[in-house]
C-alpha cells in the first residue's frame, strides 16, 4: 500500500484529531484499532457487515459518567458492559457493538488509551466484538472530557419471549447481588462529598447470568439491569407495565456495609442508586429455587437473593415490608439531585 | 451497620410497640406531634404507623426547613441568582421549591448560575474557585444548620474572602411551636421534640411547652426504635401523672445544648423583627439576619432584594399541614394539582415535608380521620 503505519505521538487530543484528516487517521488506527481492532472493524467501512440470525436485538446507550475513571472501572468498561447487559436482559446473546467517542480538545491521549484498552478487555470478556466506531473532537469546555456511546446487536433464540406481559401474580423476584455499589462508588470518587470509603463499582457484563436463566425456559418471565434509578425505578416500571404489585422484603435486601453507611450519611436510599453489574429476574414460583441456584453457581451471582414476590394488588405499585414489620410504598424517584453516574 | 442496626431492631421495636399498646386508653385517641421533618420521613420510611395501636395518632409538625420558606423569599433568591456576577449556592431540595416566578431549577435552566452544595463551607470553597464572581449561599434551616452558616461566615472573615455572601433565612424553632400551641382548639396531646435542633439548643429550650401549655415533650433521635421509645416515654409520663421535657436522644443531646455552636450563631446573627413563614404568616422575632459586623458578607446589604410578598396559591393548605390541623391527604390538591413532580406547596417538595413523605411512602392507607385542629 505504501502508506506508513499510523503512529500517535500527541499527548493531548486537539481539534485536529476530529477534523477527519491525518490526525484523525492516526487516532483511529494507532489507538482505537490497536485496542479494539478485529477483522470487521479493521475494514473501516461506512458500516459493518456481520452475519446475523432471524431475530435480532438492538440497543444503544450514551455514557457521560464523571469521573471517567473510578474505583472498580471506567467509562469504557461501563460503555461495553451497559450495552451488553441491555441486550442480555431481553434474552439475547450479545454479539456486535459500535462505539462513538465525543472527545474534548485537550484530553490526554494516555487517558484515552487506558479507557479504550479497558473497553477492549471488557468486550473480550463479554464475547462481543466492536465492529464500527466514530470519533468527534469538540472545543474545550463543550464536553466533560469524554462521552462514549455504544450500540449493540445480539441474536435471540427461537421461543425466547420476556417482558411484563409474561409476569403473573405469585411470581418471585430475584436479585443477582448487592445493591448500590456503582452509584456510591462514583459519588465517593467525585471527592466533593469529603467522604472516604472503600467502595468499588460493580460494573460487569451479566450476560452469562442472564443466559443461565434463559436456559430455564418458560419459568423466566422478565429481566432488567437496575442501572440509573436503581432497583426501585426498574420495579416501578415493571409494576406499571404489568398492572401488578411487586412486594419486597426489606430484610432480604443485600447491601454492603460500607455502601449502606455511605447512603446513610448522605441521606440516599440505596433502592434508587445505580448498579452496573446486577440483574433482577422475575421467575415463576416453581422455577425460583432452580433460578436462584443457577445465579449462585456463577461468581457474579454468588450473593443472589430471593427478594420478594408479585401480587395482583395494589396495581402498579411497589411495596416494601420493612424489617420492623411495617409496610411502605417504594415510589418512583422525583427530581434526581444526584450527579452523573453512568 | 453498627450504631444504626441496633436502633432498627425489629425485636426491640416489637417490645416497645406492645408497651405502647398497654399504655393507651382503649378507644381514646391520643395525638402526638413529631415536630421535625426528619421524624416524619423516618416514620413513613419504616412503616412505623403499622406498629402503633389505633389509639396513637401521629400529627406532622412544622420542622421541615424547606417547607417554611415563603414564596417571596424564593423569588428573592432567584433575583440574586440572576445578578450578572452572582453564583447562587444552596441545598438540593431548595432548588425545586416554587416561588412566584418558578423555581431556582427553572432559573438555572434559563441561564442563572445556581449550584447545589452539601454545606455552606462548600459554597465558600466555590468562591475561591470563582474569583470573578460572588458566591451567595442561600442559607435556610432552623438552629440545626445555622451553626454551619455561622462557622462559614467566621471563616470567610478570617480568610478575608471578598467574593462570598450569605442570603440568610435561618429561622428559630420556638416561635412556630408557640403558634401551634396557641391554635384555638389545639388537639395535640404531646410532642416528639426535634433531635437535631436540640443538639444545638438543648432540651431546656422546650420547658415552656409543659410549663406554659401543659404538654409533655420527649426529644427524640431518628431511628424507628428511638421514635417508639419516645412515644412510650410520653405515654409513661401520662400514666404517672408527669408533664415535663424528657430526653430520649441522650447519646447526643445535652440539656444546655452546644455552647460553641450557640456562640457562633450569636457572634454572626441576630433576631429579625419579623419574618414571614410559609403558611403560618408573619411571626415576630422568629428568624435570624446577619449582624452589621458581617455586612460585607450579607447579601441583603450588598444587593437590592425585591422582598415582594407572594400569596400562597389559594388551593394550597401547607399552613394547615405544617401546624397539624389537617393531614396531607385532606388538602384538596394533594396528589392531583400538587405532586412531587409538580409541587404547588413546599410540603410536597422536601422529602421531609409531610405531603411528600406521605405521597412517597404512605398513600396506601388513607383513613377517613377527622381534622386534628379546630
Amino acid at each position: 500500500m505504501g502508506r506508513r503505519r499510523a503512529v500517535l505521538r500527541d499527548e493531548l487530543i486537539t481539534l485536529a484529531h476530529g477534523a477527519g484528516g491525518k490526525a484523525t487517521r492516526d487516532l483511529v488506527e494507532a489507538l482505537f484499532l490497536e485496542e479494539l481492532g478485529n477483522d470487521v472493524l479493521s475494514v473501516l467501512g461506512d458500516a459493518a457487515v456481520v452475519p446475523g440470525g432471524d431475530r435480532l436485538a438492538l440497543s444503544t446507550d450514551a455514557y457521560v459518567v464523571h469521573p471517567l475513571e473510578f474505583p472498580g472501572g471506567d467509562i469504557g468498561e461501563l460503555a461495553v458492559n451497559g450495552t451488553v447487559n441491555d441486550l442480555a436482559m431481553v434474552g439475547a446473546t450479545p454479539l456486535w457493538l459500535t462505539a462513538g467517542f465525543v472527545i474534548e480538545e485537550g484530553f490526554p491521549v494516555a487517558a484515552l488509551r487506558r479507557i479504550v484498552a479497558s473497553m477492549g478487555a471488557a468486550a473480550r470478556a463479554a464475547g462481543v466484538t466492536v465492529v464500527a466506531g466514530d470519533t468527534k473532537v469538540v472545543e474545550r469546555g463543550k464536553a466533560d472530557g469524554l462521552f462514549v456511546t455504544t450500540a449493540g446487536v445480539g441474536t435471540l433464540a427461537d421461543g425466547v419471549d420476556l417482558g411484563p406481559h409474561r409476569v403473573q401474580p405469585g411470581d418471585r423476584v430475584l436479585l443477582s447481588g448487592t445493591l448500590a455499589d456503582h452509584g456510591m462508588a462514583v459519588m465517593v470518587a467525585r471527592g466533593d462529598l469529603q467522604l472516604e470509603a472503600e467502595i468499588e463499582s460493580d460494573t460487569a457484563a451479566v450476560h452469562e447470568l442472564a443466559a443461565s436463566l434463559v436456559a430455564l425456559g418458560g419459568g423466566l418471565r422478565w429481566m432488567r439491569d437496575p442501572t440509573r434509578g436503581g432497583l426501585a425505578t426498574a420495579l416501578n416500571e415493571l409494576a406499571e407495565a404489568a398492572g401488578l404489585a411487586v412486594v419486597l422484603e426489606e430484610s432480604a435486601l443485600p447491601i454492603r456495609p460500607a455502601v449502606n453507611a455511605a447512603c446513610e450519611i448522605l441521606g440516599i436510599d440505596p433502592l434508587y442508586v445505580a448498579n452496573e453489574g446486577k440483574l433482577i429476574a422475575i421467575v415463576a414460583t416453581e422455577a425460583a429455587d432452580e433460578a436462584l441456584a443457577a445465579l449462585r453457581s456463577h461468581p457474579l451471582g454468588a450473593e443472589a437473593v430471593l427478594l420478594g414476590e408479585v401480587r395482583s394488588e395494589p396495581e402498579g405499585l411497589v411495596l416494601l415490608d420493612t424489617a420492623l414489620g411495617g409496610t411502605r410504598i417504594v415510589d418512583m424517584l422525583v427530581g434526581d439531585p444526584l450527579p452523573r453516574i453512568c | 451497620m453498627k450504631y444504626v442496626d441496633e436502633y432498627r431492631s425489629a425485636e426491640l421495636a416489637r417490645g416497645l410497640a406492645s408497651e405502647i399498646a398497654g399504655l393507651v386508653t382503649p378507644g381514646e385517641t391520643w395525638r402526638v406531634m413529631e415536630v421535625c421533618g426528619g421524624h416524619t420521613h423516618a416514620i413513613y420510611r419504616h412503616g412505623l404507623e403499622d406498629l402503633l395501636p389505633p389509639e396513637v395518632e401521629l400529627v406532622h409538625g412544622p420542622g421541615c426547613p424547606v417547607c417554611v420558606i415563603p414564596m417571596g423569599r424564593v423569588d428573592d433568591a432567584i433575583a440574586l441568582a440572576e445578578e450578572p456576577a452572582v453564583t447562587l449556592a444552596t441545598f438540593g431540595d431548595m432548588m425545586r421549591v416554587p416561588g412566584g416566578r418558578g423555581s431556582l431549577l427553572e432559573a438555572k435552566a434559563r441561564g442563572a448560575d445556581v449550584r447545589m452544595v452539601y454545606s455552606p463551607l462548600d459554597a465558600l470553597a466555590l468562591a475561591a474557585k470563582l474569583p470573578d464572581r460572588r458566591v451567595v449561599f442561600f442559607a435556610i434551616g432552623f438552629e440545626t444548620t445555622a451553626p454551619a452558616t455561622a462557622v462559614t461566615l467566621l471563616r470567610a472573615r478570617a480568610q478575608a474572602t471578598p467574593n462570598f455572601a450569605v442570603f440568610c433565612n435561618h429561622v428559630t424553632i420556638e416561635p412556630p411551636l408557640r403558634a401551634i400551641l396557641e391554635t384555638p382548639g389545639l388537639r395535640v396531646d404531646a410532642f416528639i421534640g426535634p433531635g437535631h435542633v436540640s443538639t444545638v439548643i438543648g432540651t431546656d429550650a422546650y420547658r415552656f411547652i409543659p410549663e406554659e401549655y401543659g404538654r409533655p415533650v420527649a426529644v427524640s433521635a431518628f431511628e424507628p426504635v428511638d421514635l417508639l421509645q419516645s412515644i412510650a416515654m410520653l405515654l409513661r409520663q401520662r400514666a404517672e401523672g408527669r408533664c415535663e421535657v424528657e430526653n430520649q436522644y441522650t447519646r447526643v443531646v445535652r440539656p444546655e445544648g452546644n455552647a460553641r455552636a450557640l456562640a457562633a450563631i450569636d457572634e454572626t446573627m441576630e433576631l429579625r423583627d419579623a419574618f414571614e413563614w410559609r403558611g403560618l404568616g408573619t411571626i415576630p422575632r422568629s428568624a435570624m439576619r446577619l449582624r452589621p459586623a458581617f455586612a460585607d458578607w450579607d447579601a441583603e446589604a450588598l444587593y437590592t432584594i425585591p422582598g415582594v410578598r407572594i400569596e400562597d396559591p389559594k388551593a394550597c393548605r401547607c399552613g394547615e399541614v405544617l401546624t397539624g390541623q389537617i393531614k396531607p391527604w385532606e388538602c384538596g390538591v394533594f396528589g392531583t394539582a400538587c405532586t412531587p413532580e409538580r409541587p404547588l406547596g413546599t410540603c410536597m417538595v422536601s422529602s421531609e415535608g409531610a405531603c411528600a413523605a406521605f405521597y412517597a411512602y404512605g398513600r396506601l392507607r388513607r383513613p377517613a380521620e377527622e381534622p386534628v385542629g379546630a
